[in-house]
């Protein structure tokens, strides 16, 4: 009875386990409160100290996601910026943390946590890029995804892009009365989406500025005090256009001779501004968009977003939805690997002859795709509470034959040619070493993590949709070499092909969407964070919403962004040709890098 | 066409050996089955540009399966997705420094006009804006098949092009199109310097 009485006395915090929260109210007395819609409140200066409490003590050792809200002009809000973590452990949901800090730009001070997480570098970084906050002890705080000296930090609401139009839509000028569009360029000064700061004068500005300082870290880290011999260093280019690096990527390499001294990832080639766009649109207009971020695995992208959403809506899916997701999930993650494989073996120099055989696959499965949703790579095919289409006549007799008889044979093919080919053995084993602690350390997931011996998938940890029905076993690799990374990719191609195999058989009829969404969703105030397990990692997205018909935050917590946290260290004294080599093995899509 | 009309008549024993054209014919007739794109993926249209190359769809039965990584040994600079302000200067670089005659296609809705990203503050709202474009292909992305379709309008426009008119043949020389630079926004020198002479109530519209 005094247990029961102690409970209804504390707190209730929704976003983090009770017990969590209140073993954090004990050690850290009066300081932590509830936040305001999931987890705890921490002030700015304990923000490590509870972090490395809950890293040490509550076993939280993954920081997965790091983000931050900026609340202006929001009725009853004092206006602040919002940094938020998202902590998880090896099972049983996330520990959110929040900082508030204030909107000045001289007082948006935070203590870093990349001595604790390294998955915070390229975060920080990019909440800096984003919102101006700068993070007091990281050691290379630059931005991430615009160039040095652009104006402004674009996810501030008091920054308006160029091409502005409305707070949210559907913009008055096309909806409830429509047929008035206004176009943007007639409207902006310059006639073109460009926009300069009052007073600039183009002659004295410093166009070598954008690269200044990646080129200063470039010569300051890693050096070698004690070199024996007093080589000459230099630094070259990879990228953005390069024909290995799947995309504009760039990688600024310094080399000795030909050994891989230091090496900085350049990302932003190819930010497309899909949290700014997706801030503006409605919830389900952003079903499309998130098509775009992975675009070879839409379907996955879109599961990710419709399952937060769901979480906020607290809708039920109909069970027939839940086989049709499982189905296409499962089949965008044998196209993700095949692919994955294929370009790999491009990278190791097999020019176009392993990704032809992937490719051949591909178009098999995306006719299916093509005839489930009619579209070929941006399928916008999930709804919140169920799927858009129902299966057309003959579909499942399509996709067994698929399944059970042409995909398995040709993975056989694939994986006989490239796992026991002794040039890719020896191009491949033991290149890239990524260390378990050091890949969860750095907020590596999926088949990456998995290479490196840590048996951790979001299907299992933590379930969603139908998995802890199905089975399938976690494939796991244990050297966490560039050959692991890809012998898991067939492993997993394997266990899909089993979750496959039951699903198929199974599937029920019934309803395919719990109720015809409207266009016009209104989501209730909260936030949420919700994740899968996509093919190259966890995709999890974060919303934040007001109660409105738009999202007020929406943050994609990117996959291949964070498994390039590493990137540099597994590089380090490597040749040059093995740079490609790693990369292949990591698997990226520069959509989804950059956003 | 009207040369070829014009050509004098082959004497019917020569007729199976003997075939007279004119030079624009022949040299069109080259290019036509030489045309060599550049291996320069953007986004999401990138994969899709694979896709024709690959198997099923398959450019090489029109003569342009050589992808070169090299912007220097390329006739054809596809534009397969979203060109943001950072990646500007790099295509206009690239397009430098390709040699002439050469050609640009704007596959799908973001190179023609920015696309569904249009309204984001680092996209370029549509790649014309910094280098001339030949063909533009919409679709988000566009099918490979509409891409063939593209290269074949190309084809078909070498057919009415002569060697006299081609630019790579003309006299002088040409810097190409000045290298746009990162400020606070991206600068696009061909823009900026005309308003820079005239000062004063320029800025004003400059800076809104």
């Amino acid at each position: 009875m005094a247990e029961e009485a102690q409970v209804q006395e504390s707190v209730q915090v929704k976003g983090m386990p009770q017990e969590v929260f209140q073993a954090l109210s004990e050690h850290f007395p009066g300081e932590i409160k509830p936040a305001r819609y999931e987890g705890a409140l921490v002030p700015a200066g304990k923000i490590v100290e509870v972090i490395r409490f809950l890293r040490d003590e509550m076993g939280y050792c993954f920081l997965s996601n790091l983000t931050a809200t900026d609340y202006y002009e929001v009725k009853g809000v004092e206006p602040h910026l919002d940094v938020v973590y998202h902590l998880f452990r090896m099972q049983g949901g996330y520990a959110a943390l929040h900082v508030e800090i204030p909107r000045e730009l001289e007082k948006a001070h935070l203590p870093s946590v990349t001595s604790l997480f390294p998955s915070a570098m390229l975060q920080e970084r990019e909440v800096y890029d984003m919102f101006g906050i700068r993070f007091d002890g990281h050691p290379d705080l630059r931005r991430l995804l615009m160039w040095e000296g652009f104006d402004g930090y674009p996810l501030r609401k008091d920054w308006k892009e160029v091409y502005y139009e409305g707070e949210t839509k559907p913009y008055k000028s096309r909806y409830p009365k429509g047929g008035h569009p206004i176009y943007a360029e007639e409207l902006s000064p310059l006639k073109d989406n460009i926009r300069y700061p009052e007073g600039w004068a183009p002659q004295e500005w410093d166009y070598d500025e954008a690269d200044r300082l990646l080129y200063e870290r470039m010569l300051s880290a890693h050096r070698d005090p004690d070199k024996p011999l007093k080589t000459d260093e230099m630094i070259i280019n990879f990228g953005p256009h390069h024909p290995s690096t799947h995309g504009v990527f760039r990688m600024a390499v310094r080399l000795d001779g030909e050994t891989v001294r230091h090496l900085e990832p350049v990302f932003g080639y190819l930010h497309r501004n899909h949290e700014k766009i997706g801030e503006r649109n409605t919830w389900i207009q952003n079903i499309p968009f998130t098509d775009r971020l992975d675009y070879i695995n839409g379907m996955t992208n879109n599961w990710a977003y419709v399952i937060a959403l769901e979480k906020m809506l607290g809708l039920e899916v109909p069970e027939r939805a839940e086989y049709l997701r499982v189905i296409v999930g499962e089949f965008s993650r044998i196209v993700n690997h095949m692919l994955a494989a294929g370009f790999f073996s491009n990278e190791l120099g097999l020019y176009f002859t392993g990704s032809l055989y992937a490719l051949e696959e591909r178009e098999h499965i995306l006719d299916l795709f093509e005839e489930l949703s009619g579209a070929r790579m941006m399928f916008n095919y999930m709804r919140p509470g169920g799927v858009r289409y129902d299966l057309p006549e003959g579909w499942l007799e399509k996709a067994k034959a698929l399944a059970y008889e042409r995909i398995p044979s040709k993975v056989e093919q694939m994986q006989h040619f490239l796992l026991d080919n002794d040039v890719v053995k020896a191009r491949t084993m033991g290149v890239g070493v990524l260390p378990p602690d050091v890949a969860m350390a750095s907020g590596i997931t999926g088949p990456v993590l998995r290479a490196s011996g840590v048996a951790y998938d979001i299907r299992r940890a933590e379930p969603y949709s139908l998995y802890d029905q199905l089975d399938f076993d976690v494939a796991v690799r244990e050297h966490g070499d560039a050959y692991d990374r890809l012998a898991i990719r067939f492993d997993e191609i394997w266990q899909s092909l089993r979750i496959l195999r039951q699903v198929l058989e199974n599937i029920p009829e019934g309803p395919i969407v719990a109720k015809k969404p409207s266009h016009r969703l209104k989501v209730p105030e909260g936030e949420t964070y919700g994740r899968i397990e996509a093919p190259k990692g966890e995709l999890g997205f974060y919303l934040v919403s007001l109660g409105k018909f738009n999202p007020y935050r929406y943050h994609i917590r990117s996959t291949s962004l964070l498994n390039l946290t590493a990137l540099s260290d597994m590089t380090r004294g490597l040749k040059v040709a093995d740079i490609v080599t790693v990369l292949g093995s990591i698997d990226l899509t520069m959509g989804e890098v950059d956003r | 066409m009207r040369d070829v009309e014009n050509l004098p008549e082959i004497p019917p024993e020569l007729q199976g050996t003997v075939k007279l054209t004119t030079f624009d014919q022949l040299f069109a007739w080259a290019r036509k089955r030489s045309l060599w794109p550049m291996l320069f993926g953007l986004a999401c249209c990138a994969f899709e540009m694979i896709a024709a190359a690959a198997s099923r769809y398959d450019i090489a039965r029109f003569g342009m399966e050589i992808m070169r990584p090299s912007p220097r040994q390329a006739d054809l600079l596809i534009v397969s997705g979203t060109v943001t302000k950072k990646m500007a200067p790099q295509v206009v670089r690239l397009y430098n420094q390709m040699p002439e005659p050469k050609y640009v296609i704007a596959m799908g809705a973001c190179a023609i006009s920015g696309g569904p990203f249009k309204e984001g503050y680092a996209v370029v709202s549509g790649v014309d804006k910094l280098i001339p474009v030949d063909v533009y292909i919409p679709g988000c992305p566009p099918r490979p098949e509409a891409l063939i379709h593209a290269f074949l309008a190309l084809h078909a426009r070498f057919e009415h092009e002569r060697i006299r008119d081609l630019k790579a043949y003309q006299k002088g020389v040409d810097d190409g199109i000045p290298i746009p630079s990162l400020g606070p926004d991206l600068v696009d020198w061909r823009r900026f310097e005309p308003l820079m002479e005239e000062a004063e109530p320029v800025k004003e519209a400059i800076h809104g």
